[in-house]
């Protein structure tokens, strides 16, 4: 199908983004990489007035360091992320998320920020951003603020940015030397995750001295695990440590039921898929 | 809104309506009927083209976001007649059975083949796990990538399908429609 009519602007600057943003109104989109809002656009799921592509804000896309963080513009591609060496030095469990999602296609124009501000609750980058504790940079006419990654989701397709604001940056601290990983469980190739799991975690010698763990498609947000990492930490990384650190996984979840999978296999696998992901992490 | 977008080789500017997928343009502007579409949901790959070197499903891309980029569709691969190595493969090793993802499935492959010159089966399958095909005939699939792998010499991506004006001949140049 065809997209309903809308006007259309691409400005170049943050600043005429914000503007753009501002004059449209209500029934203004925002157009970042467009993989998930082209789609929903062609279903009629929505039909906005106007779309403000963001595809030549070129200060958006890239990855740079500032002191102790990473900081990913919100454009950058999840093909650029996926091969950008700071983040596999610094930020390991954002690019093995990454490379999950969807197809390569998708991850050619699909864009790390758009993913984070569309906030569907299968989504595979929400979860890593909560368990590695990122920041939301975002401007609007007021000028610019931060959110941390536990306050943005606030339920399904929302989060805490403000009618007339826009995500610009999302700043990571840096984790390096920790080990990660992500489990993801779907049906077939290039499909939403049924449930995920993101894993970082610092060993030495065989003793988990930190953890950070993160659900996807647990609850109508990400779920931080924190059960989970209560758990690990100060255990020796074995099967059976780890296992049972796991049945941590359920709490404060609160999974639906859908075509896919009933609340309780889901539950079975939020246990099953951190085992699998702690395990993985931990080498 | 006018757009100029270089396909295949050839430079076209036009008006379009904002709302006008990629794939639109090229089928029913400049009759570009070999990209086909083949789903509603973006999940079939059937659709994809290259913009600016890279693999994209032209149904999830618009007319408007391809402005000034370059476009490759699988009618811009044959040279003076010959087959590209992928479609050559395909053609080899039987890796079509109805033919409609055959488009999308070598545009893929090509991009897979830029990244990993000699990709394992394995590697295969997970390259062009954005194409669905109907028939299940994936495993000729897989096979003819991995010959084309053997066949090409590393660097069969964006380089090897920018065409020169030379090239062209009296196609070359801006065309208007």
């Amino acid at each position: 199908m065809i997209p309903a009519e809308f006007d259309y602007v691409a400005p170049t600057t943050v600043d005429d983004a914000v503007r753009a943003l501002a004059d449209a109104g209500d029934e203004a989109k925002i157009l970042a990489g467009g993989q998930s809002l082209i789609p929903v656009l062609r279903m009629r799921l929505a039909a906005p007035t106007k779309l403000i592509d963001l595809g030549k804000v070129t200060e958006l896309q890239g990855v740079r360091e500032d002191g102790g963080a990473l900081v990913i513009g919100a454009m950058t591609t999840h093909y650029d992320v996926v091969r950008d060496p700071l983040i596999a030095e610094h930020a390991k469990l954002i690019g093995m998320a990454t490379s999950t999602v969807a197809d390569p296609q998708v991850r050619h124009r699909g864009t790390f920020g758009g993913s984070l501000a569309h906030a569907d609750p299968a989504g595979d980058l929400a979860a890593p951003a909560l368990a590695l504790d990122v920041e939301m940079v975002v401007h609007g006419m007021d000028g610019r603020r931060t959110i941390p990654a536990s306050e943005f989701f606030v339920d399904y397709f929302t989060t805490a940015l403000r009618p007339g604001e826009l995500l610009t940056e999302v700043r990571v601290p840096k984790y390096t030397g920790w080990h990660a990983h992500y489990e993801k469980f779907n049906r077939v190739a290039q499909a939403w995750s049924i449930v995920g799991v993101a894993a970082a975690v610092q060993v030495e010698g065989h003793t988990i001295t930190q953890a950070r763990v993160g659900l996807t498609n647990m609850s109508s947000v990400p779920v931080r695990a924190s059960g989970v990492e209560r758990a690990l930490v100060g255990q020796e990384a074995t099967p059976e440590a780890i296992k049972a650190a796991a049945q941590h996984a359920v709490e404060g979840t609160m999974p639906v039921a859908d075509g896919n999978a009933d609340a309780a296999y889901r539950e079975h696998l939020a246990k099953v898929l951190t085992s699998r992901a702690v395990t993985a992490a931990c080498g | 809104m006018r757009i100029t977008v270089t396909v295949d080789g050839t430079t076209y500017s036009d008006e379009v309506e904002p709302r006008t997928l990629l794939v639109q343009y090229l089928r029913e502007r400049l009759g570009k009927v070999g990209t086909v579409v083949g789903c509603d949901t973006s999940n079939c790959g059937a659709c994809t083209v290259h913009l600016d070197g890279h693999s994209v499903k032209s149904c999830s891309v618009l007319a408007v976001q391809a402005d000034g980029c370059e476009v490759t569709t699988i009618e811009g691969l044959a040279r003076d007649g010959q087959l590209h190595p992928v479609q050559r493969a395909f053609h080899d090793n039987h890796a079509l059975q109805c033919g409609f993802c055959t488009p999308g499935m070598i545009m893929q492959a090509i991009d897979l083949l830029a990244e990993d010159s000699d990709p394992e089966e394995q590697a295969v399958r997970e390259g062009i796990e954005g194409n669905l095909c109907r028939c299940t005939g994936y495993q000729n699939i897989v096979r003819a990538v991995r010959d084309a792998a053997h066949e090409m010499r590393p660097g069969a991506g964006p380089e090897a399908e920018r065409v020169s004006e030379a090239t062209m001949g009296t196609q070359a140049g801006v065309h208007r429609s």
